[in-house]
């Protein structure tokens, strides 16, 4: 199995709020600008520290939306209702704002954008955000197929984005709604049908990343691996919501 | 000293039995870095090897059976940073699987169905430290969680109870599992915050 190694210690760095993005009704971009940021690769996340006015402090982990080459650090919070964090990231802080975060950490679901094979995409919900960071990565234009499954329309994160970037690039995007679909397209979940349809064959040897809740995960890490792709290139991601 | 986030004032009430860094997870999430293997037990087997590449035990499904089984009440610590209180296994202790294995070892790689890799120092998996395990809360230990066994090692960040796991290499030297090759910590001791190299 090729691995990138992490090097060296990972030190808590101050972040401090540039912009902020709505990206839906209850996902938020967070432009930050991280002084002395060592850069990071496409599908690694950050662990992010808050600390409140009398020292109680908690972590999370978010994961990396921008290309390691961007002059900020993006990351994308969905938030959870009842959380105890993302509903502070995606309300509350705003320009100026300061935070704690060390990274980049995860070597193992990263996209390596010198390499040449195809890609596919399969993000299930917020799942897609460090499945952006590889698109934004492409620079030398691999063929990436992507399928995001996705609550609804309203849902969807970085959707002009995505629009503009399948047209200026070899970029095939294909959205599954699992609760409403707009009108004239189904509503229903990944299956083996809507994969070998929408999905590079297993013939074309793609780098596969799967991200997203863990049943999501799950069914299509099993649908990918019925189909015929090798378990080592199916590389996972999953997460229950963080509050 | 930490900077302040204006405004943030969190949830408190935080349990002292959660070690630093960490929050209380009432569901059981997964983190594994591929599809799921499905392993049946007719074929399962454990292999323990020493650090001479010699075979020195092996056990199948049922010979595991045969052995003394124990039940575990444990709270379990991920490096994502939930933890759960109070979980429930059964397994075999890691004691009756060692006993009578002589060796001058003092690490163990652990190792899985489909290539996972995780180090252990040996005397962290002795004295009732350490299990492998097919239950978790009474039922079947569910493939997404290691099943149909997995290594229980509570004292350490849960990414060291290596999932699917299929035997153990004694080592007279320390060397990376998976997860500590992509910069994650050797020992992972969450009451220390080990969660990465240099932690």
């Amino acid at each position: 199995m090729a691995r990138t190694a992490v090097p060296g210690r990972l030190i808590w760095r101050v972040a401090t709020v540039d912009a902020t993005k709505d990206e839906s009704a209850t996902a938020r971009t967070l432009v930050l600008d991280v002084p002395g940021w060592p850069g990071h690769l496409a599908g690694q996340h950050v662990d992010v520290k808050l600390t409140a006015e009398d020292g109680y402090s908690v972590e999370r982990s978010y994961s990396i939306a921008s290309a390691p080459d961007g002059t900020s650090l993006e990351l994308t919070v969905q938030r959870i209702a009842d959380g105890e964090v993302s509903p502070y990231l995606t309300e509350d802080l705003r320009h100026g704002d300061q935070l704690e975060l060390r990274g980049p950490i995860g070597g193992w679901f990263v996209w390596d954008p010198s390499s040449t094979a195809p890609v596919q995409l399969v993000a299930g919900g917020s799942g897609v955000v460090p499945l952006m960071a590889m698109i934004r990565a492409n620079k030398s234009k691999v063929p990436v197929r992507m399928i995001y499954s996705v609550r609804s329309p309203a849902d969807v994160l970085y959707g002009p984005e995505l629009s503009e970037r399948a047209r200026v690039s070899p970029l095939t995007l294909t959205y599954l709604y699992t609760r409403a679909a707009p009108a004239g397209m189904p509503v229903g979940r990944i299956n083996a049908d809507t994969l070998a349809a929408a999905g590079w064959p297993p013939d074309s040897k793609p780098a596969v990343f799967v991200c997203g809740p863990t049943g999501f995960v799950e069914a299509a890490a099993n649908l990918l691996v019925a189909a015929g792709h090798d378990p080592a290139a199916v590389k996972t991601e999953r997460f229950g919501p963080t509050s | 000293m930490s900077i302040i986030s204006r405004g943030f004032r969190g949830r408190r009430g935080g349990d002292v039995r959660l070690p630093p860094g960490q929050y209380l997870e009432r569901g059981f999430p997964v983190l594994s870095a591929g599809p799921t293997p499905r392993i049946s037990t007719d074929t399962w087997q454990f292999t323990i090897t020493t650090e001479t590449g010699d075979t020195a035990a092996r056990w199948n499904w049922q010979q595991l059976m045969a052995l003394p089984q124990v039940d575990v009440a444990t709270d379990i610590h991920c490096v994502t940073k939930w933890s759960k209180l109070g979980t429930h296994w059964r397994g075999v202790s890691l004691d009756t699987l060692l006993d009578g294995i002589q060796t001058n070892a003092g690490y163990v790689m652990a190792h899985s169905y489909g290539g996972y890799t995780t180090n252990l120092p040996l005397p962290d998996i002795r004295d009732g430290k350490a299990w492998v395990v097919y239950e978790y809360e009474g039922e079947p230990l569910h493939p997404e969680h290691g099943g149909p066994i997995r290594m229980l090692v509570p004292h350490l960040y849960f990414w060291k109870s290596a999932k699917w796991v299929n035997g153990l290499t004694l080592m007279l030297h320390d060397k990376h599992g998976f997860w500590e090759d992509l910069g994650y910590h050797d020992y992972g001791d969450p009451w220390r915050e080990q969660r990465y190299q240099g932690d």
